[in-house]
């Protein structure tokens, strides 16, 4: 490491100089390392609350009948959940992997903007304390559901600003990391890297940014409403002013679908890059990945109204709104198969990360056909608001997002630490996850099936057998979670030595993968040449 | 690209991608509008084709019955007793029909009430016309005081044969929320 560093230093024209002591290294960083290593910790943390408060939603739903909490906590833990989850654990992890990853990828320095980096990161501490705090105000934390329905979202308490402007601070905190994200891979790639040679991780990144900064300002919009709607007399949504609380829906959602892309796109990437590693095969179809992960992002912005079909809506908008749905699953399948055909008669080896990613691959398939379901208007009646899709968003989310995150953790952390972490452990990780996450939520399918509804504390005696299973999965999970911190935790301590290409064979191919492990804390000072 | 330049750069993207935030800022408020426009293009759930008096006049359909029933609430308990006289009545399309609703403040000081109504399906709006309504104006009301609320409407033959029920339904708010 040493020697790469000089010979860093060498071609450095500025002040070369090592991470600041103390505090002063993270409070005024600059570094898109350490930004990064910032936001990937804090969305950890929030991993752990947000999933704190799935314990105790799983506690409660153990058995029929009212136990541990009252209901009113309920609906807030639920409400809580979904928001630190969300906003706290999965936007941050993937805006900390860009961080990290995108200037090593197209061989930048660092992030264009520096210092509003900074400014994005330490927003998002004040912004979940304040979140967080409603729990400790009279009225309690929002208890409405995530989405903040009106008019039941304007009877919260006190938490009410709080929660709106909790809302603000993410959307701009999120807006300026997908700015700084566009304009590092627009101006700062290595001379020779045109678009359609960038890794694709970038190019998820890319079109990911540009759905942030189109639909996180109409959910800022969207509540900023709601806020005047309470305290200056707007009826943007009251229908006692001629408002239609059905509008909030219409708003809330053309953000909210984007936003479930928002969340798988880069998650896409990952596994893009971490399949052909580990099949000593170059990824199957890279134009028509990026091609399908544009064409996603196209269809995400006119298909919100599947999440409202019982509101009622013209027959035509019902049809419009369901083939459009529908037709999200060709390029979505397109992903599917490549990279099925990136594996076939591929070397394959089974890593912690391919472990991961052979995992996502099948159960985020499984959540994308229920959703298939979920699109169909006449059966969508009947699942709507039942376990069914809390079944079907908890797969795309979890064993989706969270374990492509996982991969992603897996497959760089040797890079980021220097340190191989202990393989054994990480495959039992794998191993935990993977079946209690299945035990967890697969039983929510049957649940739902049969009727029961969702953000509710107490059931019928009929759904108590698989919400015992579901509560043992959850469990399960949960504590599984502990082993992944003491991993990742272990190896920034200190292990095996990492080589610089950390996965021997030939693979991986990009730039991250030319620098030492870890990676110089100033990289790519001289750009690298890409043919 | 040279350090000056890739400032350069950097800075014009920086501000076009502000102007796209912020446009995507005023297109969420611009989604109002758009909404009534729709609203009003379809007729479904017509906001000003439910609180204006219409002059409707069609030939009575008697062969054909449709069942209209009724619903009255209020926001929050307490406040009013508000319900209608009959849960449901049977009409023939084209014929005048009155309901009456009991509406009383159970608060001790006076109040301005606005009914707001709504029809479900949201698609039998457009067919039902109201010539008289006590929704149209706002009603006042002493302290204690109880009143009977009278709408009177037509149902339009034409509407779609698949249509044989529809909800009328009035939710009974103090007037000083209203803009």
């Amino acid at each position: 490491m040493a020697h790469a560093h000089d010979a860093h230093a060498a071609h450095d024209h500025h002040d070369d100089h090592g991470p600041a002591k103390g505090i002063g290294r993270w409070l005024f960083a600059t570094n898109h390392k350490d930004i990064g290593t910032m936001y990937m910790l804090f969305s950890l943390l929030m991993f752990f609350i947000g999933g704190a408060m799935a314990m105790i939603i799983r506690a409660e739903l153990f058995k029929p009948g009212m136990q541990l909490v009252d209901p009113i906590f309920f609906n807030q833990m639920t409400t809580m959940h979904a928001l630190i989850m969300i906003f706290g654990a999965v936007m941050p992890a993937f805006v900390g992997l860009a961080n990290w990853m995108i200037p090593l990828q197209v061989g930048a320095p660092d992030m264009a903007l520096p210092r509003m980096n900074n400014f994005s990161f330490w927003i998002l501490p004040f912004a979940f304390t304040m979140l967080i705090g409603t729990l400790f105000v009279p009225g309690g934390a929002p208890a409405g559901g995530w989405t903040m329905y009106p008019p039941l979202s304007q009877q919260t308490g006190e938490a009410f600003p709080m929660l709106i402007f909790a809302v603000h601070l993410m959307g701009a905190s999120s807006i300026m990391g997908a700015i700084n994200v566009i304009v590092t891979i627009m101006n700062m790639r290595a001379p020779g890297m045109s678009l359609l040679k960038m890794p694709i991780f970038v190019w998820t990144w890319l079109i990911t940014a540009y759905l942030l900064i189109a639909v996180m300002p109409v959910l800022a919009g969207a509540v900023t409403m709601l806020l005047t709607d309470h305290y200056f007399g707007t009826t943007f949504f009251e229908a006692a002013g001629g408002g239609d609380p059905v509008m909030f829906q219409h708003i809330f959602w053309f953000f909210g679908h984007p936003e479930v892309y928002i969340m798988i796109l880069p998650a896409f990437g990952i596994i893009s890059e971490i399949i052909p590693t580990f099949s000593r095969k170059p990824l199957f179809g890279y134009d028509a990945m990026v091609y399908a992960t544009a064409s996603i992002a196209f269809l995400s912005f006119i298909v919100w109204a599947h999440h409202m079909f019982t509101v009622g809506m013209p027959l035509a908008g019902q049809m419009f709104f369901m083939l459009a749905t529908m037709l999200i699953a060709v390029p979505t399948g397109v992903k599917v198969f490549n990279w099925t055909a990136t594996m076939f008669k591929g070397s394959l080896s089974f890593e912690p990360p391919m472990l991961f990613a052979i995992s996502f691959l099948f159960l985020f398939t499984i959540g994308g056909f229920s959703g298939l379901m979920l699109a169909i208007v006449p059966a969508d009646f009947q699942y709507h608001d039942t376990y069914f899709v809390v079944a079907h968003f908890h797969y795309v989310l979890v064993p989706g997002a969270v374990f492509s995150l996982m991969a992603a953790a897996y497959y760089w952390l040797p890079k980021w630490t220097g340190h191989m972490y202990n393989m054994k452990l990480a495959k039992a990780h794998f191993w935990l996850s993977t079946i209690f996450v299945n035990v967890l939520f697969f039983p929510q399918h049957f649940l739902g099936l049969a009727g029961m509804p969702r953000r509710i504390p107490d059931y019928s005696t009929q759904f108590a057998d698989w919400n015992m299973i579901s509560s043992i999965g959850g469990f399960g999970f949960g504590l599984s979670q502990l082993l992944f911190a003491y991993i990742v935790f272990a190896c920034i301590r200190g292990g095996e030595k990492a080589t610089d290409k950390v996965w021997d064979s030939g693979r991986p191919q990009g730039l991250e993968w030319t620098l030492s492990s870890p990676p110089p804390y100033h990289s790519f000072e001289t750009a690298p040449e890409v043919k | 690209m040279t350090d000056a330049s890739l400032n350069q750069a950097n800075r014009s993207l920086t501000r076009q991608l502000w102007i796209f935030a912020a446009g995507s800022f005023a297109f969420g408020f611009a989604l109002v509008p758009l909404y009534n426009v729709i609203c009003d293009v379809t007729g479904y759930g017509d906001r000003t084709k439910l609180v204006q008096a219409s002059t409707f006049t069609a030939p009575e359909d008697v062969n054909r019955t449709v069942t209209i029933e009724l619903m009255g609430d209020a926001p929050s308990i307490g406040d009013w007793e508000f319900r209608p006289e009959v849960g449901s009545i049977e009409v023939h399309p084209g014929k005048l029909t009155e309901a009456k609703f009991y509406a009383r403040n159970l608060r001790s000081q006076a109040v301005v009430a606005q009914a707001i109504p709504s029809i479900a399906p949201l698609q039998a709006t457009k067919y039902f016309h109201k010539t008289e309504c006590f929704c149209f104006t706002p009603q006042p009301f002493d302290a204690q005081q109880e009143r009977e609320l009278t709408v009177r409407f037509i149902v339009d033959p034409k509407l779609p044969v698949n249509i044989d029920r529809l909800t009328l339904s009035y939710v009974m708010y103090d007037a000083k929320s209203t803009s």
